[in-house]
């Protein structure tokens, strides 16, 4: 599988990513070396294999269900960019 | 109280320090002055993207009052190196991005809480690939890192390996006496090799990931390095430890691994993966390997071949699946909530997230990203990313049907010595494929740590990698111990900056 300049451009878009003509131009084919090189686990015989989804035997806990945070609007709020009577602020999304 | 030549506290690792501020051969303050002025004077290597003497200085006075009080904690007196990757509460926390550049944390990291409540003080935030994403370090905002080692006879600035290259540069340079790393791929072992320190990253799951700028969660561990294995062992010791706020934490005791140090290997079982033998490697890495093997026999381990089928297709596996969790867990830098934001003129919130990541995010980074997100969309996911878990799977299963057989096994680091900068970087393919001997480790959430060997022909340093079983850390280090009283590795890098 291999990518062209409207993949690049559509992938870009899914990850929020602003592009450049030239930007497209140079990824296309450093995307498909990678991906041209991903291609071999291909020849790896995976029927029956269940995919791994833990490295190291685990199992998630529950916690008591019991307020532990809060009450710290200004710590949250102190790295933003921009924030405004205890928000964090945005341009206008509704019209 | 006897005060020796200060300048040689920077001689010192951990051991040391801890063990002569304790016998009041020197203060702690004279320790922090010793390494805040090696630093100082450094600054030629890159290795910090910000100095904090004012923390190392605090904790230092702490020290000093706590010996006179008799209350000494296990770092107490010891000054610190931390990725600029861990969170700082009040020190700004970059992971090498324009994306966080200024961003300052309101809370500590897990790891750091830990070093610091056991007395250890911060020097500085080190350097290091941006988003922890490369193998040379030329990938950071705040340029490069460079290595305190030069060839003999040149003066190119070489790569002080990636991404904990501001750690392994600090501490081969004895800018500081150890430095916290994190390992995705390598990026603990690879420039300890490529530095001539050591360097040990431990199972997934050790050490908690609270607090550490995430890039690929399921093989993201934070660990130790120094200039040697008791110094590792008594920083990882430290590092360790059940933390309920990440729910991959391991729920078990942290063993008292500087006590258990030994170096006899009798009875163990050392395998020699075969596959690692991998066309074209360059024959001084062959000669190391060979002179770890002999190290160890030496040592009473007996010597046993063993196969690892599926090793060839580890880095592949890693470049689908480290770019897709990456792709995931970066979208949270989207302009709004901390970090930089990028707001063109009539810009809506859509053009914003774009101009801000466009913006914020390095080339590298950002090719991650696309990869990522390519591996996980629509109609690709199975192809890519649920393939690569299924031969995930495989790889982890290779190295459990080896320990039915062996107790660790020994590879080289890396299939080079030191590159130069810029002699890789055009070709984002061939610096991955650095990672070889290191990513399958990380694939299997397994302790590795490197150990350096040797010089190679151009007086370059080289490491040995150890792989140990889920949870033993202590047969790692041991193995490293082992060779590290075998190899006779006394090399360093000339001072020239």
């Amino acid at each position: 599988m291999s990518v062209d300049a409207t993949t690049v451009r559509k992938i870009a878009s899914l990850a929020r990513i602003a592009v450049t003509d030239a930007d497209v131009d140079a990824m296309v084919p450093e995307l498909n070396n990678i991906l041209g090189w991903i291609e071999q686990l291909g020849e790896v015989d995976t029927d029956g294999v269940a995919p791994l989804a833990a490295v190291i035997p685990n199992h998630l806990r529950l916690r008591d269900d019991v307020v532990t945070d809060g009450n710290i609007r200004d710590a949250v709020l102190a790295n933003a960019p921009q924030a405004e009577h205890g928000f964090f602020a945005v341009p206008k999304v509704i019209e | 109280m006897p005060n020796p030549d200060k300048s040689s506290i920077t001689e010192l690792g951990i051991a040391g320090i801890r063990d002569g501020f304790r016998a009041g051969d020197f203060s702690a303050r004279e320790t922090a002055d010793a390494f805040i002025g090696a630093i100082e004077g450094g600054r030629a290597l890159n290795a910090f993207i910000v100095e904090t003497p004012d923390h190392a200085l605090a904790a230092a006075d702490n020290a000093d009052k706590a010996r006179a009080a008799g209350e000494l904690l296990p770092l107490s007196g010891v000054p610190l190196g931390i990725k600029d990757l861990f969170c700082t509460a009040g020190y700004q926390t970059t992971a090498a991005s324009h994306m966080l550049e200024g961003f300052v944390p309101q809370y500590e990291s897990t790891v750091t809480a830990k070093l610091f409540d056991a007395g250890a003080g911060m020097l500085g935030k080190l350097n290091l690939d941006q988003f922890a994403m490369g193998s040379s370090n030329e990938t950071s905002y705040f340029g490069n890192v460079i290595s305190p080692w030069r060839t003999q006879g040149g003066n190119a600035p070489l790569a002080p390996g990636g991404s904990s290259g501001g750690s392994s540069s600090a501490i081969a340079a004895r800018l500081v006496p150890a430095a916290t790393g994190t390992d995705t791929g390598g990026s603990i072992r690879q420039p300890a090799a490529f530095t001539g320190i050591s360097g040990i990253k431990p199972t997934y799951g050790r050490c908690s990931r609270f607090g550490i700028v995430a890039f690929a969660s399921s093989l993201d561990q934070a660990g130790a390095m120094a200039h040697d294995v008791r110094d590792c062992a008594i920083l990882l010791e430290a590092m360790s430890g059940f933390d309920p706020k990440d729910s991959t934490s391991l729920d078990v005791a942290v063993p008292a691994w500087e006590a258990g140090l030994s170096s006899n290997l009798k009875g163990k079982k050392v395998g020699i993966p075969k596959e690692y033998r991998v066309d074209g490697m360059p024959a001084e890495i062959d000669a190391l390997w060979q002179k770890g093997i002999d190290c160890l026999r030496d040592a009473g381990a007996e010597i046993v071949e063993v196969s690892l089928p599926h090793t060839h297709y580890a880095l592949a596996t890693y470049y689908i699946i480290a770019p897709a969790e990456a792709s995931s867990n970066l979208a949270r830098y989207d302009g709004v909530r901390y970090g930089q934001r990028t707001l063109p003129d009539g810009a809506n919130l859509q053009d914003m997230y774009a101009a801000t990541r466009a913006a914020g995010f390095g080339a590298e980074v950002k090719r991650r990203i696309l990869i990522g997100t390519y591996v996980l969309s629509a109609g690709y996911y199975d192809a890519y990313f649920t393939k690569a878990q299924k031969v995930r799977a495989l790889i982890a299963r290779d190295f459990e049907q080896a320990f039915e057989r062996v107790d660790v096994l020994l590879t080289p680091t890396a299939p080079s010595a030191a590159f130069a900068l810029g002699e890789k970087s055009a070709d984002p393919l061939e610096m991955y494929l650095n990672d070889v001997f290191t990513v399958p480790a990380s694939m299997a959430g397994l302790p590795a740590m490197s150990v350096p060997g040797g010089l190679d022909s151009k007086g370059l340093p080289l490491g040995l990698q150890i792989i140990g079983r889920p949870l033993d850390e202590q047969g790692v280090l041991n193995a490293g111990l082992a060779i590290e009283e075998r190899a006779g590795f006394a090399a360093r890098p000339g001072k020239w900056w």
